[in-house]
């Protein structure tokens, strides 16, 4: 059965690195390389949120920092961009760590601590529209200087390649987490908190060592998104968009599992395009929020069919066919 | 020998209400001990405080001769105390076999460790063939057994049960008690909240009663069962005696 994850894990990525080999298509190359950066970035929901059951409304935070963290650490520090990344992701982590530390210790659960992270990530977002130091409501401009040592690809399939990998290590990273003990406290806290207390799980630590993964996941994401589009302004990199994608995509593609995010990445991004288009060519002209609409659609839909998202559908369908 | 437990004027204020009131007791390594009383008497009250659960307004609790009033649960599992809910609390999307390794892992790294410590356990208990079912499609009588099983995957020293036949049919009843004494025999020491007397008869050494939050008597099974006061705090005042008169005139 583990054998079985791993070759899946294996294929899955293989077929993802195989994809932009037949084509030169830019549109899709674009496509498929932001869908790793959300796919990213829903993963370190994934473990918060799927396993450990902590939902979170602002992985902006993390995500923001992860971007900023890149951009300031090559444009003010000249860091170079592949020694930026894990310092993006360790003050990711480190973010996670000290929100998890303020909420968790005061006992914040469900509605509360969703809501205490919308606030710390709209703190993130104002903060950083008018400090100077981020660049403030102007943004940080990365200066574009492609090379493979500054993590700026002339080949885009490069940049893709690059986020497939990192996908796939947090596909390996989930896949162990779930076979810990770690893993195993994280989800009995999700089941029922009390109970995992008493057969001695240290719920404070265990929450929190989620929180820092989590977050550190999701800075990977926007270190990233630094690095593709060389632009960033608070409401990019701290505005809710982020929050609302990193949290849909597990629970459409299938929270609390391996590839949840990644599939509901691909189906909300997919999703988003074909409404751009379809009401673009209905209304005459581009519908910016059009997508959000039908996004709020299917996340309804899928909490009242679907509560364990399309995984869980696929899984419940099988069986009845069994 | 000092006991394995002892708690020394235990009180537990919940606003105006003192729901323990300065209770005392020892629990003997080795021994099964009851602790019974009427509904609402404090007795899972003061479960949690030895547990972990609460903090104790006032009085002590001493493991192993060690002052433990204060340490967190986690810990106190560690070093050998486990409880189980007299309100059950399965982990219902999990497995009955993934709800004992998540307390086996306390004392397991390793996943395969861990559920093969689970499946240990459960033949011990007689979930054997439950195991791949998922936990919120047991009966009470299995949930029941669940709740001991997650307990006792983390190899305690002192079980803390709280009415784990409550609910349980007589032929259930007769199935767990044996199951109750066989963990004994393996070496763990167990403090009982139970409201079956017929269990509580057949497995205490000694059993503690309580009433309204106070410890009005402790003693062997039998002793306690004729206790003029037990019998007051169970049926009411005057009780003891209009029972004497009645078998009197019989
Ligand atoms: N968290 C709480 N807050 C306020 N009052 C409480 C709390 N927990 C228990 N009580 C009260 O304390 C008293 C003792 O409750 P407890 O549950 O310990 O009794 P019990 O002996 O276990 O009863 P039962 O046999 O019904 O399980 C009751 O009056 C109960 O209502
Ligand atoms: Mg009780």
């Amino acid at each position: 059965m583990k054998d079985k994850t791993l070759l899946l894990i294996a294929i899955v990525t293989l077929a993802l690195a195989l994809l932009p080999l037949g084509f030169e298509s830019n549109v899709v190359l674009n496509f498929l390389a932001f869908a790793m950066i959300i796919t990213l970035a829903a993963q370190g929901w994934n473990v918060l949120g799927g396993f450990g059951g902590q939902f979170s409304f602002g992985h902006a935070a993390f995500f923001g920092t992860g971007a900023y963290g890149m951009a300031l650490l090559q444009v003010r520090f000249g860091v170079n961009a592949w020694l930026a990344m894990p310092i993006a992701i360790a003050l990711g982590a480190a973010v996670g760590y000290a929100i998890g530390f303020l909420s968790f210790r005061a006992r914040l659960r469900g509605s509360y601590f969703a809501l205490v992270t919308l606030a710390f990530a709209e703190v993130f977002r104002i903060s950083a529209n008018v400090w100077s130091f981020t660049g403030g409501a102007a943004g940080v401009l990365v200066p574009l200087k492609l090379d493979p040592w500054n993590m700026q690809f002339a080949d885009k399939r490069l940049g893709y390649w690059l986020a497939l990998a990192l996908v796939a290590l947090v596909l390996l990273i989930t896949h162990r987490l779930r076979e810990s003990r770690f893993g195993a406290q994280l989800i009995a806290i999700r089941e029922n908190e009390d109970a995992a207390r008493a057969l001695g799980a240290d719920a404070l630590a265990v929450k929190l060592k989620a929180i820092a993964l989590s977050g550190g996941i999701t800075a990977a994401a926007g270190s990233l998104y630094t690095q593709k589009f060389l632009y960033l302004d608070a409401t990019l990199a701290y505005g809710p968009w982020i929050s609302v994608e990193a949290l849909l995509a597990p629970i459409i593609g299938g929270i609390g599992t391996i590839f949840g995010p990644l599939l509901g990445a691909f189906l909300l991004l997919g999703l988003g395009e074909v409404t751009k288009t379809f009401f673009a060519n209905l209304l005459g002209g581009a519908r910016p929020g059009a997508d959000l609409v039908v996004f709020g659609v299917l996340l309804i839909l899928c909490v009242a069919f679907a509560p364990r998202g399309v995984l869980g559908l696929l899984a419940r369908l099988r069986g009845r066919g069994a | 020998m000092s006991p394995l437990l002892r708690i020394e004027g235990l009180t537990k204020r919940f606003g105006g209400l003192l729901a323990v009131d300065d209770a005392c007791l020892q629990v003997e390594a080795g021994s099964i001990t009851g602790l019974i009383g009427p509904n609402g008497a404090g007795k899972t009250t003061l479960f949690t405080m030895i547990a972990g659960f609460a903090e104790p307004t006032q009085g002590e609790v001493f493991y192993k001769g060690e002052r433990i009033t204060e340490l967190p649960t986690h810990v106190r599992t560690m070093r050998g105390i486990a409880r189980t809910f007299q309100i059950v609390q399965p982990f219902a999307g999990l497995t009955v076999r993934e709800n004992i390794a998540v307390g086996a892992h306390l004392r397991h790294r390793a996943r395969a460790d861990a559920l093969a410590k689970a499946e240990e356990v459960a033949v011990q208990v007689g979930l054997e063939p439950l195991l791949d079912r998922p936990a919120h499609a047991l009966t009470v009588a299995g949930r029941k057994r669940l709740e001991l099983a997650r307990a006792l995957a983390t190899e305690p020293q002192l079980l803390l049960l709280d009415e784990v036949l409550a609910g349980l049919n007589p032929s259930e009843i007769r199935d767990m008690i044996p199951v109750v004494r066989g963990i004994r025999d393996s070496g763990v020491t167990i403090l009982i909240v139970e409201h079956v007397m017929q269990a509580v008869m057949s497995l205490c050494d000694t059993v503690y009663v309580l009433a309204e939050g106070r410890m009005i008597a402790a003693g062997p099974p039998a002793d306690v069962a004729r206790n003029q006061r037990v019998i007051e705090a169970y049926l009411g005042q005057g009780a003891a005696a209009r029972l004497r008169d009645g078998a009197a005139h019989a």
